[in-house]
């Protein structure tokens, strides 16, 4: 894998530590982390931060009962579900497999047009993750944000304002940001991208296509 | 009697005396005198974590829970969690550390660090009911006998971030806690990322490179 140079800013990797990261944002973090060690370093040093946190806070007392009741709950066996073991399938880590629930052949993909096409991966509400497939040399519609947009790069590359994205780097855009990623030419640009509210598109007709396509 | 993090002193007193008293007179919060203390503990909490994996040992678990139930629950309380919910989970979480014994590596977080993030993914799972995206488990699991002196060095860098916390000015400290706590909007948690992670982030990044390395 060729070395990722766009990494996880420090308040992301605090809040995904802190649990506090909408689902559709945990996705794009995990994934990144899964192919990234330095940000699974920086993740580490947030817990254990977390950690000393939890140590040096004001407890809360506890009922009499609730040491033997739990382990009353520890005779009872484990009671969490046993998932069953994902792994990476190609250039999709664990973590996106399971949101998949397979590999990028299942994945159902709709058409935007220009040879866009997008699927849509269930979270939770406050924030939605796509997958993107961008044919290599094709730009994706001009689009500023009204919150944060999250996109991976997972296979190609795209450019952005002269920067590079490759497999694994991650691009943080903020409302500040107007920006135009083109897909670089010769093998098509696969992203997962999360947004924590809706793409405002520049150009007439793809706004007039939002709600269809709940981008 | 009732299990109260503060003051300590007040545990019972069959427990007082075992090799886990040093862990009771460890303050709520952490102070410059406590810091010795606080070394010892870190050992102990490890070898508690080991005896339980091993002997299913009953009193090593009694030690972990007095001292982190009643943290478990502050947090999760702080998280926003009613005081009913929070014992709840905590039950939960701390039944979750019996099971998961096995899977504890110290060589790759301290006991305090593991214990939060079980108690991270139970506030997600039970407060705000999503699913947790996990990142890919590395392709090696805990060894079975971590290098010693990897989880010696581990457990230093743990206390020093401990110190480096408690010794935030109160203001800078609360802005910490905030964090994990989610009370802080995305831009505010800029302003509480500035601790000195530095040491401890390579110690981690150490270990992973040394196990990638093993593993090839």
């Amino acid at each position: 894998m060729t070395e990722i140079k766009h990494h996880l800013t420090d308040e992301l990797l605090m809040s995904y530590a802190a649990g506090n990261l909408p689902e559709a944002f945990n996705l794009v973090v995990a994934t990144h982390i899964s192919l990234c060690d330095e940000c699974r370093a920086r993740l580490g040093a947030f817990e254990a931060l977390g950690g000393s946190v939890i140590d040096q806070v004001e407890g809360c007392a506890v009922s009499d009962e609730c040491l033997t009741a739990t382990l009353r709950l520890i005779e009872d066996g484990p009671t969490e579900e046993i998932r069953p073991q994902v792994t990476r399938q190609g250039i999709l880590p664990a973590p996106l497999v399971d949101y998949i629930g397979g590999s990028l052949d299942d994945v159902k993909w709709r058409s935007l047009g220009m040879g866009v096409k997008q699927a849509i991966l269930p979270t939770s509400k406050e924030a939605s993750v796509r997958l993107l497939h961008i044919p290599g040399g094709t730009a994706m519609p001009d689009h500023g944000h009204n919150g944060m947009e999250l996109t991976l790069v997972l296979q190609g590359a795209f450019q952005d304002d002269g920067d590079r994205f490759g497999p694994g780097d991650i691009e943080i855009a903020d409302e500040a940001l107007e920006h135009t990623p083109v897909a670089e030419p010769g093998q098509d640009c696969i992203c997962l991208a999360a947004t924590d509210a809706k793409l405002k598109f520049n150009a007439f007709l793809p706004k007039l296509a939002q709600p269809f396509f709940r981008i | 009697m009732t299990i109260a993090a503060q003051p300590l002193e007040k545990t019972d007193a069959a427990f007082r005396g075992s090799p886990y008293d040093l862990a009771t007179q460890v303050k709520g919060r952490l102070h410059r005198d406590d810091v010795r203390v606080v070394k010892t503990s870190e050992a102990m909490w490890v070898n508690a974590v080991e005896r339980i994996r091993d002997e299913k040992d009953q009193e090593a678990f009694a030690a972990l829970f007095r001292h982190f139930a009643p943290r478990v629950k502050a947090f999760l309380m702080k998280s926003g969690a009613s005081p009913s919910l929070a014992e709840e989970c905590t039950q939960e979480v701390m039944a979750t550390l019996w099971h998961k014994a096995h899977m504890f590596d110290p060589a790759r977080a301290g006991v305090a660090t593991w214990i939060y993030t079980i108690a991270r993914n139970r506030k997600i799972d039970a407060l705000r009911k999503q699913r947790r995206p996990e990142p890919e488990d590395l392709p090696w699991g805990p060894e079975p006998e971590p290098d010693q002196a990897d989880v010696m060095v581990l457990q230093q860098e743990s206390e020093k971030l401990g110190e480096a916390l408690a010794q935030l000015p109160q203001k800078q400290r609360e802005l910490v806690e905030q964090a994990y706590f989610g009370d802080l909007s995305h831009s505010e948690i800029a302003a509480a990322t500035g601790l000195p992670l530095g040491t401890i982030k390579s110690r981690i990044r150490l270990a992973l490179e040394r196990l990638r390395h093993e593993l090839m």
